[in-house]
């Protein structure tokens, strides 16, 4: 079974601007900070976890320091799992 | 109030011609469609087919009666024509309420209309009439619309060679000799800029449209600047692709409109925009604010300004009041070439 963090993991590698080979980076990196991919990433992974998570996000919680890290994204998509479940 | 048509999808059998070309090879073209599709083309609005036919026959055809090149992304083959408009829509980029989709068959087109409520679904027995439809008449013709097919062509030039691409993505950018222009919008620009604030929905900050006279008192007014923007590349020119509005109050460069055609969105262009903008305001000494309302289709221009550093100041009456600190702005990619005009306000 694929983990939430295996999955943005592949997202992120699927939409790197730089070679593939070239990005190595913890849950824990900023990969905006280490330039792997470009502004317009955050707009992709915020309608790639909406789809993908049947969720919306809060304008409060666009924030792009919330989708800088494989485990920032992790724990939105969880935060808001938790709040529109309940 | 219904939208202007900005895409016509043609069936062709019976509607385009006239015979089946599946029967017979010998269809001839209905009177008057060659003359109805050049047209639509000069006021700027393209065309797509939907038809259910053998895809190389029914271009061979089209090519033939000189009309091939009008049509993008030609959806030809057997599937449902929901599927076939979906599929253009997603690949223009255009809204499904500014779709009309004719077609001389009532299965078809109860087919399209069931699915997409909001596609004008016109009769093609009815083909004589269509310029005279008045969400075929556009209010503004601009040098960018005439040029609209073709700028649609050079995209389709760009995705396919930037799909084949094998490096990484921000490589291929920089192949493309990115040159972005900002300028004082000038008097020749007004309907262009006119033509934007019609046209943009899915990234226009307030849904606000304006119009030439009161876009050309404030162009003039001391206290406003009307920026607007240019993106050429190796291919050819986007044409002015986005507009911006900026009250200078004696405390800070209030942004009152932005708007970004929806076709450079894969350039981050909006972000370059929004960059100048900040740094002028922070040469200047003053603060960023801007103005968002949020309309159905416009979260993603709310989301670029979140993205960007913005942060909510008030919320009235649905008018959103967004501030910038100004402390950290996202520098220029290198990959594009800016211009900037000359002088500022301040």
């Amino acid at each position: 079974m694929t983990t939430m963090e295996e999955q943005i993991r592949s997202f992120i590698k699927s939409n790197l601007v730089v070679f593939a080979g070239d990005a190595v980076f913890t849950d824990d990196d900023n990969i905006f900070e280490l330039g792997y991919v470009n502004s317009l990433f955050a707009m992709q992974m915020l309608s790639y976890i909406e789809n993908e998570f049947a969720l919306t996000v809060d304008n409060d919680d666009l924030v792009i320091s919330n989708f800088a890290t494989v485990t920032n994204i992790a724990t939105l998509i969880r935060k808001i799992q938790g709040s529109q479940s309940a | 109030m219904s939208k202007e048509i900005k895409c016509v999808v043609w069936d062709l059998d019976n509607t385009v011609w006239d015979g089946v070309l599946l029967e017979s090879a010998d269809v001839t073209l209905k009177p008057g469609i060659a003359e109805i599709v050049r047209e639509l083309d000069n006021r700027g609005i393209v065309q797509s087919i939907a038809s259910k036919n053998n895809r190389t026959d029914a271009l061979a055809k089209l090519q033939e009666f000189g009309l091939a090149d009008y049509f993008l992304y030609p959806e030809i083959h057997w599937n449902a024509k929901s599927t076939s408009v979906e599929n253009i829509r997603k690949n223009l980029n255009l809204g499904i309420d500014t779709f009309l989709f004719i077609d001389d068959q009532p299965f078809e087109l109860e087919e399209v209309q069931s699915v997409h409520e909001q596609v004008l679904c016109f009769d093609a027995a009815e083909y004589e009439g269509l310029l005279e439809l008045p969400r075929l008449n556009p209010k503004l013709i601009t040098d960018d619309s005439r040029r609209r097919r073709l700028m649609y062509l050079e995209d389709m030039q760009r995705n396919a060679d930037e799909e084949s691409y094998e490096g990484p993505k921000e490589e291929f950018l920089a192949t493309l000799d990115m040159k972005f222009v900002i300028s004082e919008a000038q008097e020749v620009d007004l309907q262009r800029a006119e033509e934007l604030t019609l046209r943009t929905n899915q990234l226009n900050s307030t849904g606000i449209t304006y119009d030439y006279d009161e876009l050309d008192a404030l162009r003039t007014d001391e206290n406003h600047q009307l920026l607007v923007c240019e993106l050429t590349d190796k291919y050819g020119s986007y044409g002015k692709i986005g507009l911006a509005l900026v009250e200078i109050k004696p405390d800070a460069h209030h942004l009152k409109l932005l708007l970004m055609s929806c076709r450079v969105l894969s350039r981050s262009v909006g972000s370059v925009f929004l960059t100048y903008l900040m740094q002028s305001a922070k040469e200047a000494g003053k603060k960023f604010r801007a103005d968002f309302r949020q309309t159905e289709r416009n979260r993603m221009m709310f989301v670029t300004y979140r993205f960007a550093g913005f942060r909510e100041v008030s919320n009235e009456a649905g008018m959103t009041l967004l501030e910038h600190d100004l402390a950290v702005i996202s520098p220029y990619p290198g990959y594009i070439d800016l211009h900037v005009p000359a002088t500022s306000h301040n």
